[in-house]
């Protein structure tokens, strides 16, 4: 593949995991899962260390660790009277720390905060596969979602499976963290499902609008943020975050206008 | 008479907590079920258990083609969402594979006007908003509503529209009705069978005999006085 084919192929990459961040996010700020949206990404962490000492692809490892944080959190909602945002900040600090020891130097760095560098063919087919279908389910199960925000037991009672629905948004948005981790980190992905999703809950008035205004956010902060990133050489993530971060503080002052 | 619903020694535990123990009653078809009894009593952990969202022992069994519509006391969600009351009832048509006339229909039942529904639903008044959550409930044609003290939080006199709403309801399309209340004044005007619960103790049946000064002492633990409408319906 020739150099614009490939930096083509990644723009495309980030723009559909920027519009899969934009889309989950904004069901985790509903759902108010801010905290575990931005721990479960730091979980990516020893997978990639353990893929990187058995000289396996660092996105294998990172969406193994992922699935199995997925069902870790959902387990303990359904099973244990703990709250969910303590076991997850307990859990995920924890992981963040044993991939703080087991990987090092430059490639810490790059999981830390992101570096998209060459993406291959393969993990961009994968990546754009993954991103359709995270986008596909959201489209498809929205309205469930909205039930099932609503109350549980009416979700229940309008024929819902809440617990399998729960699982599939769960593992949706694992999908979407492993998606960003090569363009945001395993520190700062979450940022991108929190940050353009609660600046949509400040601005719009109702759901579409919610949607598509996130969407619009990371979007817009991913490919400025790569754009700048490639410019200074620095790593992408804290890049796009400031970009999402900036978003959010001007939709502060437009409320307070309004 | 037909049963909507019979529940046979239901016992729900919280730990070491036990909240019900072999609880025992019906509730006929077509008819109003009011549940009572004091704070933490475990009244709005039974509907829970009714509609599935609770593990429990003993048996909950509903009639055959049972449709059951609950509305609960308190919901998951922030009043401050962006989401419209509309984003609402399309959402719960979509789940529940009703059209648009469906909407409309549910909306003319409780008496609010389409516009309304283009609000963000905290712009909503109490009152709005709760019969907004009645139409919600009332997409899919349910024959069983359990409705969690619904007119908490509302005035009265939107209280009394709301409960006489919930009677058109009934009278129209012949559901069943199980609510909780703390209002006696409205279990006796409205419900044809009362259940009073408080933990590990139950009573059940008509207002008349469950509603005694006696059973009301036991169960509150003090006397209650309250105003009997001139028309119960039992």
């Amino acid at each position: 593949m020739s150099t614009t084919t490939l930096a083509a192929s990644a723009l495309a990459l980030s723009v559909c995991m920027a519009v899969a961040a934009g889309l989950v996010g904004s069901f985790a700020v509903m759902r108010r899962m801010t905290l575990a949206a931005d721990a479960l990404s730091h979980v990516a962490l020893p997978g990639i260390g353990i893929a990187i000492a058995l000289r396996l692809h660092p996105l294998v490892g990172a969406l193994a660790l992922l699935f199995l944080g997925t069902l870790l959190v959902w387990t303990v909602e359904n099973r244990t009277h703990i709250a969910t945002e303590t076991v997850t900040g307990v859990v995920f600090s924890v992981a963040l720390a044993v991939g703080g020891i087991i990987t090092s130097g430059e490639e810490l760095i790059d999981a830390l905060l992101g570096n998209p560098g060459q993406l291959t063919a393969w993990e961009t087919g994968v990546g754009l596969a993954v991103s359709a279908l995270v986008v596909a389910f959201i489209a498809r199960a929205r309205h469930a979602l909205v039930v099932s925000l609503v109350s549980t037991e009416i979700a229940l009672t309008s024929g819902i499976d809440t617990r399998r629905l729960n699982l599939a948004y769960l593992l949706a948005f694992a999908a979407t963290v492993g998606l960003g981790l090569r363009f945001l980190g395993v520190l700062l992905m979450g940022s991108l499902l929190i940050i353009p999703a609660a600046t949509a809950r400040r601005l719009a008035t109702g759901l579409n609008r919610m949607l598509a205004i996130s969407v619009a956010v990371a979007v817009v902060a991913t490919v400025l943020g790569s754009y700048a990133a490639a410019l200074l050489h620095r790593s992408s993530g804290p890049l796009i975050v400031a970009c999402a971060g900036t978003a959010f503080f001007l939709s502060l002052a437009w409320r307070r206008r309004g | 008479m037909e049963k909507a619903l019979e529940v046979e020694k239901l016992g729900i535990r919280f730990g070491r907590t036990r909240v019900l123990e072999g609880l025992s009653f019906s509730a006929p078809s077509g008819q109003t079920l009011a549940v009572i009894g004091p704070n933490g009593a475990g009244k709005t952990v039974l509907f829970r258990a009714l509609v599935g969202s609770l593990p429990h022992d003993g048996t909950v069994k509903w009639a055959a083609g049972t449709r059951l519509g609950y509305l609960p006391q308190k919901l998951d969600l922030d009043r401050d969402l962006p989401m419209t009351g509309a984003d609402f009832l399309r959402a719960k048509a979509a789940v529940a594979r009703a059209g648009p006339a469906d909407v409309a229909r549910a909306l003319a039942r409780v008496g609010l006007d389409e516009p309304l529904t283009l609000q963000p639903i905290g712009d909503l008044s109490g009152g709005q908003f709760q019969r907004l959550l009645l139409a919600f409930v009332l997409i899919g044609d349910p024959n069983v509503l359990l409705l969690d003290e619904p007119a908490a939080g509302v005035d009265e006199p939107s209280q009394e529209r709301l409960y006489d709403l919930i009677r058109r309801l009934q009278e129209d399309s012949g559901v069943t009705v199980l609510f909780i209340s703390h209002d006696l004044s409205v279990v006796t005007h409205y419900a044809t069978h009362v259940l009073c619960l408080n933990r590990g103790r139950a009573s059940f049946g008509p207002p008349r005999v469950a509603l005694t000064p006696e059973s009301l002492t036991a169960l509150y633990g003090m006397p209650l006085r309250f105003h009997v409408h001139d028309d119960p319906r039992c």
